[in-house]
């Protein structure tokens, strides 16, 4: 039993020694991490300075250089989590529908009549035919408009569903079709909040899917959630609507495929548009913050060939007509068109100042959002508060650590040194699994590190009151401490593995801080497991070997 | 010398009061179920949606200005407390920090950039040398979730671990240890319905914790009992329950000073953000040691345990599955 063979002493050091090297660097978290930033920077491609590479080298390039991530709440920052309204889309959807609706009905005029589009809720499709009994052709017709829908779950499943209602015709999305789009509209919303989180240049942001419909953002560094949030900003849509009219009455009665909107700052402005937008965002392939003749903010835009050409064709057959430019459902501008714009490029004039046009130059050509997000949850940590609560969480730490050596010395004599050995290296072998699987440190995780060193004794304890029994019962000590292990094992592997349980549970389902205070935990108790059965055991059979004592006292 | 917490040789009569002790952890139950119908718990944001802002300022807190000049927004209930961190005390640092919640706002998912806007202002009228370290806000929807989350996570826990007991012991041990959790649970949330402590996310993991720890010793003594069983194959249950914990109790006693040692420095230490959740580890490694001992073990003695095992099998009793050796 206190026999180890060279390859497992060889082995549960090479553990520690390995544990420990991992651990290393975050003892000299800053340093580490402006070298890493430094190699990463370098690693770009951008030429070498001699302050970089002088930064790059305060951390020798052999050592692991791996830190334990630290959470917002230990770093500062902000957190968001957003719901994207994926219904937003299917009004868009459906609507593309009705070219392809009309001229499939058009070809029918003979048998179904005319045809005319009626407003009616945004997600369908309404269509009213003047020879309702001609209806069976007509849904035969548009039904032949269905293309099969690419899912695993449904298969065979087209794209819409298509119904009569009296003399009207019913497009709407089907089930899944929609959950098709919302498969769309969620990968796109990530796209587009990453880059536009990137663009603005923060480190580390973290932006993951939560479920069907929500986006977690976190961003290290950031002043507050509201800046975040300004950030990620608006829906940024951006479209060119031919103006019919202006008006100053809010209720004004719009007719059908007519949207009434606001001016974006003339409070009692509002414009009548055509529902169809000319040009939209999608055509947009640049947009750049920049002054207009008057030397105002502004922002200059590119279109792509296909909205280019779109634009010039429209700008030289509405020549003195005025069209607006909507962003978000405002009009920030509805020039008079003075000429033939070709080329695709120009400029959009508003009330802007330098930051509000930079900021919405970044949106704009990072995309549109599909849909609207809506925020769920958010939270502000500032860095102070983060970095009071480093300082408080370690010197808990190691008061903590300090008192239970002491009191394990006082308690055990020379075992406790042994136990106290086996601590230090646990705590070790933590900080270097957690850099080695690149998990975030968090408040609770600290206490959760805290509550370890507490409970990592209790391994050592059981063994060690063991031996004592077994001493009393007048054992040698070589055999006491054989039988120490041997009995206390089951109560070790038992009491660890009830304990493991709770923290996988809180893992699998905490969020946030919740699943950093499992992390440390959990790998807390694997650690103490093996420093208590293997660490300690080997220790004193190394002391056992080298002195021999007749008698130990435990 | 060496530091004893325990005699070596203790022979005390756990189950000499076993009436008592039952009668008044069934008492402190009912107490703890009656105070949580009748004040509640106070619910952080996590659970209840709204918005807390913490502010910090050079001059003292002072609730009553802070209070008028967040009145004329209209943001409904709103609560400010100062917030007291032992740590600041000991060192005699001034720490002008207090603790804003607001409810939920009506139609509002997460509070809107306006409303905080609006607060900030207020209050920076009041004093202009305060700053916001941390602001969270939460809607409704999202805490309706964490909340359900919440409560699975406990059930599943308590769940899994009974099946796990069950499965390396007989189901008397099962029934004990559970028992033995949720009276830990309840009397946890008892007190902090008493308390008024804020209960929020942070809390259920440590609720958990001490499931996972109160286990721990239930589980050593529970060990002890099924080898004492082995054993002493004629002895009376409650002799050999009472060996079987006197002879643990040295290292319960040593293990639950060492963790206490460790949550103490980090309760009086750690700064006040995690102050409730140390606090319900403190309360919980307390009650979680009692609880193993008197309610666990003398479940156990009240249901008894089948000792005939070894006529069948291989001589180990109370056991089902147990054969780990070292």
């Amino acid at each position: 039993m206190l026999q180890f063979s060279f390859s497992k002493k060889l082995l549960i050091w090479a553990v520690c020694a390995i544990g420990i090297l991992m651990a290393a660097p975050n003892l000299f978290y800053t340093s580490v991490e402006q070298s890493n930033d430094a190699e990463a920077t370098l690693a770009t491609g951008v030429p070498a300075t001699p302050e970089l590479t002088a930064i790059a080298g305060q951390w020798p390039a052999w050592m692991p250089s791996a830190l334990v991530n630290l959470g917002l709440d230990l770093r500062g920052g902000a957190h968001l989590l957003a719901e994207v309204q994926v219904e937003d889309v299917y009004a868009e959807r459906i609507d593309s529908y009705w070219p392809e609706v009309r001229d499939a009905l058009r070809a029918e005029r003979v048998t179904i009549g005319t045809i005319r589009r009626q407003d009616g809720a945004d997600t369908d499709l309404r269509v009213r035919i003047s020879k309702p009994e001609a209806m069976d052709t007509a849904l035969a017709k548009v039904r032949a408009l269905a293309s099969p829908v690419a899912s695993l779950s449904n298969v065979g499943a087209t794209d819409i569903d298509v119904s009569a209602e009296g003399a009207d015709i019913i497009v709407r999305l089907s089930e899944a079709e929609r959950l098709a789009t919302d498969q769309r509209t969620m990968a796109q919303s990530l796209e587009i909040i990453r880059r536009r989180v990137d663009e603005a240049g923060t480190r580390e942001p973290t932006i993951q899917r939560q479920g069907d419909r929500r986006v977690l953002i976190q961003v290290p560094g950031i002043g507050s959630a509201e800046e975040l949030k300004e950030l990620i900003g608006k829906t940024a849509k951006l479209t060119f609507h031919p103006v019919l009219s202006r008006t100053s009455d809010p209720d004004t009665r719009v007719q059908s495929r007519q949207i009434l909107l606001p001016d974006a700052q003339d409070q009692g402005l509002f414009y009548v548009l055509e529902k169809t937008a000319t040009i939209t965002g999608d055509h947009l392939v640049d947009a750049q913050p920049s002054f207009d003749q008057n030397n105002q903010a502004a922002i200059s835009f590119r279109l792509n060939p296909t909205g280019g050409r779109v634009f010039g064709e429209y700008t030289a057959s509405n020549i003195g007509q005025a069209f607006a430019i909507v962003l978000d459902e405002e009009v920030l501008s509805a020039p008079t068109i003075q000429s033939h714009i070709p080329g695709g490029s120009g400029i959009i004039t508003g009330q802007f100042d330098v930051a509000e046009s930079t900021k919405l130059a970044i949106q704009l050509r990072a995309g549109a959002l599909p849909a609207k997000v809506v925020y769920l949850e958010e939270r502000t940590i500032g860095p102070e508060l983060g970095q009071d609560s480093i300082d408080a969480g370690a010197l808990a730490c190691i008061v903590a650590f300090i008192t239970v050596l002491i009191f394990m010395v006082l308690s055990y004599g020379l075992f406790g040194v042994f136990a106290n050995i086996a601590l230090i290296i646990n705590v070790g072998l933590i900080f270097g699994l957690l850099s080695m699987i690149g998990a975030t440190l968090t408040l609770p995780g600290i206490a959760g590190i805290v509550l370890t060193i507490g409970m990592a004794v209790d391994a050592n304890v059981l063994v060690f009151e063991r031996i004592r029994e077994e001493l009393k019962g007048g054992k040698n000590p070589v055999r006491a401490i054989e039988l120490g292990y041997e009995r206390a094992f089951s109560a070790i592997i038992d009491a660890n593995i009830t304990t493991l349980i709770a923290a996988v549970i809180l893992f699998v389902m905490g969020s946030g801080p919740v699943r950093g205070f499992a992390i440390t935990l959990g790998l807390g108790i694997v650690t103490s497991v093996f420093t208590a059965i293997w660490v300690t055991r080997l220790v004193i059979s190394i002391y056992m070997e080298r002195r021999r004592p007749k008698e130990i006292e435990v | 010398m060496r530091l004893k917490l325990v005699p070596s040789d203790t022979s005390l009569d756990f189950f000499k009061l076993s009436k008592m002790t039952l009668g008044a952890s069934a008492l402190a139950m009912i107490a703890s179920v009656v105070l949580f119908f009748m004040i509640g718990l106070n619910y952080g944001i996590d659970f209840k949606g709204g918005t807390t802002i913490r502010t910090d300022a050079q001059n003292p807190v002072d609730i009553v200005a802070y209070r008028a000049a967040l009145e004329p927004l209209g943001l409904g209930d709103v609560s400010i407390t100062q917030v007291i961190d032992p740590a600041a005390q000991l060192t005699g640092a001034t720490s002008n920090v207090s603790q804003i919640r607001i409810e939920a706002q009506e139609g509002a998912e997460a509070a809107t950039v306006e409303t905080i806007k609006a607060v900030k202002n207020a209050l920076i009228e009041v004093d202009p040398t305060m700053s916001f370290p941390q602001i969270d806000s939460v809607g409704p929807k999202v805490s309706g979730e964490l909340i359900q989350t919440a409560v699975i996570a406990v059930v599943l826990a308590i769940s899994a671990v009974l099946f796990y007991i069950w499965l390396r012991f007989e189901w008397q041990f099962s029934v004990g240890a559970v028992a033995a959790l949720v009276h830990d649970v309840v009397l946890t949330i008892g007190v902090f319905s008493l308390l008024q402590i804020k209960f929020d996310l942070a809390i259920i993991a440590a609720l958990l914790t001490i499931v996972g720890y109160s286990l721990n010793d239930t589980v050593v003594v529970f060990d002890r009992v099924r080898e004492n069983l082995r054993k002493y194959k004629a002895k009376p249950l409650k002799d050999v329950l009472n060996q079987s914990i006197n002879e643990t109790l040295s290292r319960t006693v040593m293990t639950s000073v060492t963790t206490l040692i460790a949550l103490i420095s980090l309760f009086v230490l750690g700064g006040d953000v995690i102050h409730g959740f140390v606090f319900a580890m403190i309360w919980g490694v307390i009650v979680g040691t009692y609880s193993s001992v008197f309610v666990a073990s003398a479940i156990l003695l009240r249901l008894g345990v089948k000792r005939d095992w070894d006529k069948i099998d291989d001589g180990r009793a109370g056991t089902q599955f147990a054969n780990i050796d070292a």
